[in-house]
This record gives C-alpha cells, structure tokens and sequence, in this order.
C-alpha cells in the first residue's frame, strides 16, 4: 500500500481532526426526539390540559379546603407521574422498537453519550412540566379565590415544591431504567405501571400480613419511600429509606441494564 | 478506504462471520456478495460499530468506526432502510441527522431534491413509505453529511428497475469522484453491474475475493461446436472439466487459448471460443446458495442469526 496515494493520505489526516460531537447538540437532538412523534406529543401535550381541566373543576365544584395553592398543585402533580415516565420510556424503547437505533447510533458510536442526552432531555423535560404545573395551579388558586370571594391561600412552601418536582425525578428515573433494562416499547410501558399499581398494593397486604415488613418496608419499597417525599414533612430516616430504595430500584439496575445496552448488538 | 482483518464473530458454538478480511478501497465499488444468512450483514455490523467482534479488526478510514468523532462525515451507512422511525416525517428523519452531525438546514433539502423525494413526500410519515422510498431516504441520510465512504446493505432491496439504475449511476459517480463504496447483495447481478471488486462470502467465510475482472476471466472458457458432445468428452480426456449444453456450446475450466489447442488436436471445428463471463463465478455462487438451503431445510429449527432478515 502506498502511503503517497492522495486519498489516503487524506484518510489518515481527516476523521481524527474533526471535533467531537457536543453533548448539548446531542441533548437538542434528543429534547426534539421527545416531540416530534404523534404519541410523545399528545402525552407531553396533556400535561398543560390535563392541569387546565383539574384546576378548572377543582375551581368550580371544590371544597374550599381544596383550592389552596398546595392543594392543587399536589393534585396536579399526580398525572405527571404517570405521563413523564411513559414518554421517558418512549424515548429510549423508541430507538429499539422502531428501530431507529442502526441510525441513531452509527451517527453516535459512543452509546454512553447518546444515553446521556437522553436522560438529561427527559430530566429538562420534567423540570419543565414541573414549573407548568406550579404555574398554572398559582393561576388557578387566584381564579378560585376569586370565583369564590376569599384571599389566596399561598400555602406551598419552596421546600415542598422541590421534593415534588424530585419525586418527579424519581418517577421519571425508574421510567428510564425500566426502558434500559427492556427496551421494548410495550411491555416497559406494562412493566413501569405494573410496578406503579401492584407494588404498593402487595407491599401493603405484605404489612398487614407481617409485622417486621410493616416496620422496615419503606426501606426496600421506593413507592412506599417516595410518598414521604411529597408528604408536609419528611424526617432524616425517610431520606434514608429513598436512598435504600432508589439503590434497589433505581441504581443497580441502571449500572447493569446499560452495561448491557452499550454491548448489545444493535440489529 | 475500509479494512476488514480476520474478523469473526461467534454467537455460542456458531461462528456467523469466520476470519473474514478485506479491503474495500478509494475509487471502487466494493461488491459484497453472498446468499442470505451468509455473514454479510453481521460483518458490515461489525464494522460501523452496531456489533462487537469475537476477534479481529476493522477500520474505516484508519480508524475505528467507534472512535471517529463526528461518523456522519466520513462515512455514509444504510443498513437496513425498514428501520426507521415510523411515526416521523422523512424530512424530521433527515433533520435529526443533519442536527446531530452539526451542518447547515439546507443541506437537508439538498437531500431530499438528490434522493427524488418531493417535498410532499417528505412530510409525509415513514410509516407509510413504500421500501423504495424508505432506501431512498436512507440513501439520503447517509450521503447528508458528503462522507468519503459509504456502506449499504442490500440498497436495492425495493427498488425498481430505474431507481436500481439511479441507485447505480449514483454509487458509480461516488466512486468515481474518490469515494470508498461497500454496499452488500445477495444478487449476482446487481454486484456484476456495479461492482469494481468483488468479495463472496458463504458460511461466514470468503470463498472468492479479487477485481470483477479477474473474477469473471480467467475463470474459463465456452467453446462452441457443431458436435459439443465429441469437444466435450475430447476437453475432459485432455483433463479439464467440461459441461456441454443443448447447442453445442461447451463450458470449461480450461483457459480459452488451451480450449482452442484440444479442439484443434482433436479435429473439431470451433464456431466460437471465448472468456466464460462469469460462468464460473455463477456456479460457485449457485453451489453457496443451493448448500445453504439443504443446510436449512437439514436443521430448520437452527436459529440462523446472520442476516437472515436481510
């Protein structure tokens, strides 16, 4: 092989001089990748309306007590734990189930990075719906206070409002690792419900049943620990609980369904 | 310029891809041939990096596929063209690839205009695309960000007959401007209408490799006579293999100038003497294929993990 043939030469000096691809590019691409498919933009759409319907029935036919900034940015916050984690989950099974993976990740080799994107769009994401919700339910404290004849009540603390927009986060990290560790789109969807519905059910009848489970649960059971996290208070041991239980839950698996995922072969 | 060096992979006891090398250079259409499930598709894996090797190496431009920065411009891939996103646009498709890699807006709609997709087309959601417009758009993907090598498997798959030939003119004008082309087939055909070089893989191994001209001559000869039968049995007395067909027309493994000499020897007049064109290469290919199905029908419930969906 002669090194003096012009297009090798070209070859040597040519793809190592080009820069990397930046993670914040990668980030774009994938916050455009969360809404840019039918599916992912109704169920990021139906944040904001489903905020609108509760606040205005809240508004409407309420208890007084429940019209209270607390009140119904805590029941606003409720579909977002189901809604955030689904397109979190869509956004990575996407690639596998549709199989836009050959591309994505011929474009991106390091698959490390492309996940990273990914995490940190469905994270921008979540702060996003977070802050929408807080908004539009300070709207509608003043609307119901108004409608009603009483003062606002501004009854949400700012260290409230940070564990809800965490137990967010929580919600929408299980999302992701249950879709790294299956990677197809609808038996994740199956699986993180599962876990969302049965769970705190079985661990309940587990309580009832057994004694020592009813004391120490909350140590394993991340829904059962991250229902402190949105409670009024929350004591040092049950941050505690939602380190156990999000090691459990959360890290381990991570550590090892993406040890896979950066291996596997992508067909 | 892409090199392929005693690459195999193994899936438990099965070794899909057996110390395969190549090289695929500038300039040329590399033609990568071979029956379903033959390996082609786990080896072009391989090489852009979607799979890992059991051992062996292969690099693109000099590198790794996984350690070149920005992939998208250098080199061009079309792996499977069915998978893409169904519930985007072609055109989003196009713009997710143009984002990542970094290039102007414009170069999208550059794109589509070369691929043939309208602009209607291109809004149209993938999931609707008919397979030749889907290769299309994968086409339009790889070339996006102008790379200097292009790898495709099974590019014509869905094509019609002029968008096979656009597909042609199109890898030709790569090649000729310097680029490196690999694009995979189980065609023969098609690999002998656009392939410089040709590599054919059976079994996870190369059984041939070479230029198509080295190939296809010096591969035999076909001789015709009035009386086939007497030149054939006279060629396989003289120790060459050699079928005799229905007109007279006889194929051999002998080069066409010793054809002549045992036909003169023998006393039979010649009415044509000329190079095989590939008949030796039709049959070997022919033999991989046909093998490769007795093998399947021997263990059908043997799960076949190359390619097979290819």
């Amino acid at each position: 092989m002669s090194t003096l043939t012009p297009a090798l030469v070209d070859a040597a000096a040519g793809p190592a001089r080009r820069r990397r691809i930046p993670l914040t590019r990668l980030v774009g691409v994938e916050l455009r990748k969360l809404t840019d498919t039918r599916a992912s933009r109704w169920l990021l759409a139906a944040v904001p309306l489903l905020t609108l319907v509760v606040v205005t029935g809240v508004t409407l036919w309420g208890d007084d007590s429940e019209v209270t900034f607390l009140a119904h940015t805590t029941t606003n916050m409720m579909p977002l734990e189901l809604i955030l984690p689904l397109v979190t989950v869509l956004a990575v099974t996407g690639e596998w189930s549709q199989r836009s993976a050959s591309t994505t990740f011929t474009l991106v080799p390091r698959r490390g990075r492309v996940m990273t994107a990914k995490a940190v769009g469905a994270l921008l994401v979540t702060l996003a719906a977070t802050a929408t919700v807080v908004v539009l339910s300070a709207a509608g404290t003043v609307a119901a206070a108004r409608v009603r004849g009483l003062d606002a009540v501004w009854d949400l603390s700012l260290d409230l409002t940070l564990r809800l927009a965490l137990a967010n986060l929580v919600a929408i990290a299980f999302g992701f690792v249950v879709a790294v560790v299956i990677r197809r789109t609808a038996p994740a969807m199956v699986a993180y419900l599962a876990f969302m519905f049965v769970v705190p059910m079985v661990s309940m009848v587990a309580a009832g049943l057994w004694t020592w489970w009813a004391g120490n649960g909350a140590w394993y059971d991340l829904t059962w620990s991250t229902s402190f996290v949105t409670g009024p208070e929350i004591t040092g041991e049950q941050w505690a609980q939602v380190g156990t239980s999000a090691l459990i839950w959360i890290v381990v698996p991570m550590v090892l369904g993406m040890r896979r995922l950066l291996r596997a072969e992508i067909r | 310029m892409i090199r392929i060096d005693s690459l195999t992979k193994r899936y438990g006891g099965l070794a899909a891809v057996d110390d395969v090398s190549f090289t695929a250079f500038p300039g040329r259409v590399t033609g990568f041939l071979g029956p379903n499930g033959a390996g082609k598709s786990t080896t072009l894996r391989i090489v852009t990096g979607l799979a890992e090797p059991t051992a062996g190496r292969a690099t693109v431009l000099g590198s790794r596929f996984a350690d070149l920065p920005n992939p998208g411009l250098d080199v061009g891939v079309l792996l499977d063209a069915s998978a893409q996103h169904g519930g985007r646009t072609g055109r989003e498709t196009l713009v997710l690839a143009q984002r990542t890699m970094g290039l102007p807006d414009a170069q999208v709609d550059a794109m589509l205009d070369l691929v043939g997709l309208t602009p209607a087309e291109s809004r149209r959601r993938v999931r609707d695309y008919s397979l030749g417009m889907r290769q299309r758009l994968g086409i339009a993907t790889a070339l996006l960000g102008d790379p200097r090598v292009l790898i495709l498997d099974e590019p014509a798959n869905g094509l019609d007959p002029a968008g096979i030939r656009w597909m042609r003119d199109l890898l030709r004008g790569f090649a000729d401007d310097g680029g490196t082309v690999l694009l995979s087939s189980h065609l023969l055909a098609e690999i002998e209408t656009i392939a410089d070089d040709i590599v054919v893989i059976g079994h996870g191994r190369v059984v041939a490799a070479g230029s198509k001209a080295e190939l296809l001559a010096g591969a035999g000869a076909l001789v015709r006579a009035d009386d086939g039968a007497a030149l054939g049995s006279a060629l396989v007395s003289a120790g060459y293999r050699a079928t005799a067909g229905a007109d007279g027309a006889v194929v051999t493994d002998a080069a066409p100038v010793d054809a002549g000499r045992v036909a003169f020897a023998a006393g039979i007049p010649v009415s044509e003497l000329r190079d095989s064109d590939g008949t030796a290469l039709e049959e070997m290919f022919l033999d991989l294929t046909s093998a490769d199905q007795r093998d399947r029908r021997a263990d059908a419930h043997a799960p076949t993990p190359t390619g097979a969906r290819a």
